[in-house]
């Protein structure tokens, strides 16, 4: 696919120069991953930033890497939720209140949650899956009365491994039903165990009036919308969140091509119909 | 109160089973109220009932020697578990446990077995209904295999 005028014009401003942020918060979720809050040193840095899009993270001297944004601080702060699994984000995991790195962003395309008012909404994560998709829920939850029955379904490898799980009882509060399981757990364990897929099995939603909003590995993904599908929800209200080797975060470097789509441009949410056939290509 | 004719007709897992049948397998099940940390199953005694579970939730769990006890799935209301009655040598592979209060309905396999060979047609039925979760469980391990939350997620 060609690079049109649209993103010709949308890498004409200032996106190719990381900004310095700074360090506002730092929390450790769990073991390996960690919650940036980060603000701009200059204000005027700052974007608007919608649910689903992601900023580049610039750590001097090591790298840089795509980093969705997981919610809003406090103040005017991004949240970002990086897990620590290479050299960058083994930094980023690191930086401490007051620390500078730089951000570049944000980019690629948003959840389409407005597009589904008035529909049931299921959100379902695997991993650290849940930090794009946090502000869907928080979204939700700001608009409660807009959207009908809204459901999240997570899972991860063990119920150490979970993330934002003091937020659950806040999210039930308010009327969203909760369900987690992990793949493997002891007897302390009282939650579901398996598959996030098999979480669509208990849940409650009317099928034909539901979106759903997907992320996680790709093959959790993929069994997830194909469950959703075979329940009867609709393909086109299926939406999911792609990420592979981003590199420049504009299109042009290719690193992050899908055959014909730019995860980083085109994505990183897509909707189902759109990358089905294409998550199956093994070579792709 | 419902009687279990109607609670078998209401079951997901009995969804659309013909009136006659579910009077028939209704004939070979009871109610029964398993109280949290209660076993259902316990590996290696003889496997003699299937559950339909209808409230609660049974973990299904495997003690390597040595080690702490190991939850492989669980099994919520709304779901079946169990089909060690359906082959010789008709023993359980897994323990089962009540996560919490779990109500289900109990049916005893010899029972059922029995007008499974006299009723083919209900036999066929009961077998595709079974094999059904059974593949379903079996590709939900698969993935579980895969170990997906490894360092690409």
């Amino acid at each position: 696919m060609a690079v049109g005028t649209e993103r010709a014009a949308a890498s004409a401003d200032d996106v190719w120069v990381p900004r310095p942020w700074v360090v506002r918060s730092a929390t450790r979720e769990i073991g390996d991953t960690v919650t940036l809050e980060i603000e701009p040193r200059d204000a005027s840095a700052a974007r608007p930033v919608a649910p689903g899009q992601f900023m580049m993270l610039y750590i001097f001297g090591v790298g840089e890497v795509p980093i969705s944004v997981s919610g809003t601080g406090p103040t005017s702060g991004l949240l970002h939720t990086v897990r620590d699994v290479g050299a960058v984000t083994h930094a980023l995991c690191n930086l401490g209140v007051g620390d500078v790195l730089g951000a570049r962003g944000p980019f690629g395309s948003a959840w389409p949650i407005d597009e589904h008012k008035g529909c049931d909404v299921v959100i379902a994560a695997g991993g650290i899956g849940l930090a794009p998709l946090r502000p869907v829920v928080r979204h939700v939850l700001e608009r409660r009365g807009e959207y009908d029955d809204v459901v999240v379904l997570y899972g991860s490898r063990q119920p150490d491994q979970l993330l934002y799980t003091p937020e659950f009882e806040r999210w039930r509060a308010a009327g969203i039903q909760v369900e987690v399981t992990v793949d493997h757990a002891d007897q302390t364990w009282d939650g579901h165990i398996g598959v996030v897929p098999t979480l669509v099995r208990h849940a409650r939603f009317q099928v034909d009036e539901a979106a759903a909003f997907l992320c996680g590995p790709e093959v959790m993904m993929r069994f997830m919308a194909q469950e959703l599908v075979d329940r009867g929800v609709v393909p086109e209200r299926i939406h999911l969140s792609l990420e592979r080797n981003m590199k420049c975060a504009v299109g042009m470097c290719g690193r992050c091509q899908l055959g014909p789509e730019f995860l980083c441009l085109d994505g990183p949410v897509f909707p189902w119909t759109r990358v089905e056939r294409l998550m199956a290509v093994p070579e792709l | 109160m419902k009687d279990i004719g109607q609670m078998v007709a209401e079951h997901p897992f009995f969804e659309g089973l013909a009136a006659e049948h579910a009077t028939l397998i209704a004939g070979c099940g009871g109610l029964a109220v398993y109280d949290p940390g209660a076993y259902l199953a316990r590996a290696g005694s003889p496997a003699e009932h299937f559950f339909l579970i209808r409230h609660g939730k049974v973990a299904l769990e495997v003690r390597p020697p040595g080690q702490d006890t190991f939850i492989l799935d669980s099994v919520s209301a709304g779901e079946m578990m169990g089909w060690a009655w359906l082959y010789e040598p008709y023993v359980w592979q897994f323990d089962a446990r009540a996560m919490d209060l779990v109500r289900v309905i109990e049916f005893d396999g010899a029972c059922l077995r029995g007008k499974c060979e006299a009723d083919p047609a209900l036999g066929y039925d009961l077998m595709k209904r079974f094999a059904r979760v059974m593949v379903q469980r079996f590709v939900d391990t698969r993935l579980q295999l895969m170990d997906v939350y490894g360092s690409r997620d």
